[in-house]
């Protein structure tokens, strides 16, 4: 009998696959929902026999049955995939997210018996080889955090991942509880194995309900390969701020979203007032391969301190949108110009935005920066949680500094002031510069006003919001430089 | 409100503050559960939260505020989240809000969400937790007649 393979993420839902998988079922064809390969341009795709048919809707089925559809060829051997190197990522568009066989079947639940062999102290030992840095943004060493809380003496510690992954132009997290959740629940469980917490909680966004759906069932599906460790999945309510992790905890604990100050840390004391590791959905994602191969074989990827790979997400006007997992060091020239084709739209590139909102504008001068959290970092900008949003010449930058600040009013916490009143003010001033009043004066005015949040904040929202600020008003000036006098139009 | 509602409150209240037992922060998850059942969390609903969780009610309100998926009033029309974040904008989803907003005027609630996890194939949007992507402006009306 013919299988066909169809991937259940979002993305290929949106994009009809259901329609498409329910149309070769009436062929007679068994379909395989499987994790999404990351080629999002070609969604819905259909692997039949290895072979992809990229775009197919249900008139397709026939003729891809029959062997006569056009095909993008091997599916792994597609220019997209084949260079990557996918240890993250390794099961995507392979295995059906949910079955325990397949998971096994991939290496599945290896690291987790490593770690359990080996004992806690070579765990903890075996990440902090590995050189994992935390990859929500904040690149933090994972080892060490979680050294903190194993050192710490208390009745209960937790185990907390941040999967409120807020920052637009970035779904890896997503794709990871949709595609191979089992993995980022044996990643919580071998962090709870080190630093000796039997409880996990998994903080989803709610605008995930799908990631939601199929983190709650494989819970469910694998507690008994998991015990005495223990998950629970905790549904945010659509506040942007509840990514950083102290807002993340207060989120949990069921109160505002508010950002503590720090110290203490949360390794010290966080959710509940207990010792807690809180990471991002990747970094606890890349743990299970790291135990099962070893910290040395991951930190013999990438460049300089930052070890390993990176999932990076292309996103926005990109023409091949999807999921790139290589190692560090890779430049925004290859990502973009290379493997993601050059704009969507056919028009010439001419801003990405790295790292999510509160992520720097980088200009196509400067594409040659390698993808390391240090040189980013260096120019002023930001890996964040690695996503790429590409913008063509249409667009205008002055309007996206005005959003950033608008983004920043509207999610703000309301806890320090400089975060609060700053982006309130900072669009008032920006709508002046767009109508054209008295540009010298207010971009000065947006100079200062970004310095004071970038050093006032309590944290990394209105801390990082002058990065995609300042980032337009330096490579982009001219866009802010309209002197077109509103006074004399009205 | 109806005392039919009252007690279906009460018993979704009850429900989460028995789990809360071994669940601790259960405030969300009650929010979230009597909003999906009843559609919105009233002053009536509040006050009951805050005294089966020994919370005051400033507290619960501090938090059905905070967020923005809670509602304080019933929203009677359908809802399209539309994304509007930063990589849908760059596929152009300003352009297509204007017109969106005309046809649905009256019929269908068009609000705004920042990011979907669909920033590859935007411009996105969510309708009872199903998603759309790659819409333009025909597949955004479509979408408006379809749920009016």
């Amino acid at each position: 009998m013919s299988v066909v393979r169809i991937s259940d993420d979002a993305v290929a839902l949106a994009l009809g696959a259901d329609a498409l998988a329910t149309a070769f079922e009436r062929q007679g064809a068994t379909v395989e929902r499987v994790s999404s390969w990351g080629m999002h341009w070609l969604e819905p795709l259909v692997d039949f026999g290895g072979v992809g048919y990229g775009n197919a809707t249900p008139a397709d089925v026939p003729a891809i049955l029959a062997g006569t559809a056009a095909s993008i060829g091997r599916i792994e051997e597609h220019p997209f995939i084949a260079p990557q190197q996918r240890l993250t990522f390794a099961r995507a568009g392979r295995t059906r997210p949910l079955s325990l066989e397949d998971y096994a079947a991939s290496g599945g639940w290896e690291g987790l018996m490593r770690a359990r062999e080996t004992g806690s102290a070579a765990t903890l030992e075996e990440v902090m080889i590995s050189g994992l840095r935390g990859r929500g943004g904040a690149g933090f060493p994972a080892g060490i955090k979680w050294k903190t809380v194993a050192d710490t003496s208390a009745p209960q510690k937790y185990i907390v991942c941040n999967a409120d992954e807020g920052d637009s132009g970035t779904f890896a997290d997503r794709m990871v509880m949709e595609g191979d959740p089992y993995m980022l629940i044996e990643g919580m469980a071998i962090a709870g194995h080190a630093v000796g917490a039997d409880k996990g909680y998994v903080y989803v966004r709610s605008e995930y309900p799908h990631a939601i759906a199929k983190m709650r069932a494989a819970i469910e599906r694998c507690a008994h390969i998991i015990a005495p460790f223990t998950v629970e999945i905790r549904v945010g309510a659509g506040a942007y701020v509840c990514g950083e992790e102290t807002s993340l905890l207060n989120s949990i604990e069921g109160r505002r979203g508010e950002v503590r100050a720090k110290p203490p840390l949360p390794a010290i004391k966080g959710l509940f007032g207990q010792p807690t590791v809180i990471n991002n959905v990747l970094t606890l994602a890349a743990v299970p391969w790291i135990l099962s191969q070893g910290g040395a074989a991951y930190a013999a990827y990438g460049m300089g301190r930052s070890r390993g790979t990176m999932p990076i997400q292309l996103a926005g006007n990109v023409r091949h949108g999807g999921l790139f997992e290589t190692a560090f060091g890779i430049t925004l020239e290859e990502l973009v110009n290379g493997i993601g084709g050059g704009t969507a739209s056919g028009r010439p590139v001419r801003a990405v935005q790295v790292g999510g909102p509160l992520g720097a504008y980088i200009p196509v001068s400067q594409f040659g920066l390698p993808f390391d959290y240090e040189a980013f970092a260096a120019a002023d900008a930001l890996i964040g949680h690695a996503g790429i949003t590409v913008f063509d010449d249409s667009v205008d930058m002055a309007r996206m500094a005005r959003f950033a600040l608008e983004f920043c009013a509207a999610e703000s916490c309301g806890k320090c002031t400089p975060c609060r009143l700053g982006s309130v003010r900072g669009v008032e001033v920006m709508d002046q510069i767009i109508a054209g009043r008295d540009v010298d004066t207010n971009v000065a005015l947006i100079e200062d006003l970004s310095e004071t949040m970038k050093f006032g904040s309590l944290c990394a929202l209105g801390g990082f919001t002058p990065y995609p600020v300042m980032s337009a008003l330096t490579h982009f000036r001219e866009d802010f430089m309209i002197q077109e006098s509103a006074e004399t139009i009205a | 409100m109806t005392s039919q509602q009252t007690d279906q409150i009460a018993a979704i209240v009850e429900r989460c503050v028995r789990a809360e037992k071994v669940a601790r922060g259960a405030l969300l998850p009650i929010l979230h559960e009597v909003q999906a059942e009843v559609g919105y969390i009233s002053e009536d609903v509040v006050r009951q939260i805050a005294h089966a969780l020994n919370l005051t009610r400033a507290e619960v309100h501090g938090v059905v505020s905070f967020y923005h998926d809670f509602r304080a009033a019933p929203q009677p029309l359908p809802v399209i989240k539309l994304c509007r974040a930063e990589a849908c904008k760059a596929r152009g989803v300003e352009t297509l809000v204007a017109e969106a907003e005309v046809k649905a005027a009256g019929k269908v609630s068009i609000e705004t969400v920042y990011c979907l996890g669909l920033c590859s194939v935007g411009p996105a949007a969510l309708v009872n937790d199903r998603p759309y992507a790659r819409l333009d402006g025909h597949g955004l009306a479509t979408l408006i007649e379809e749920i009016a």
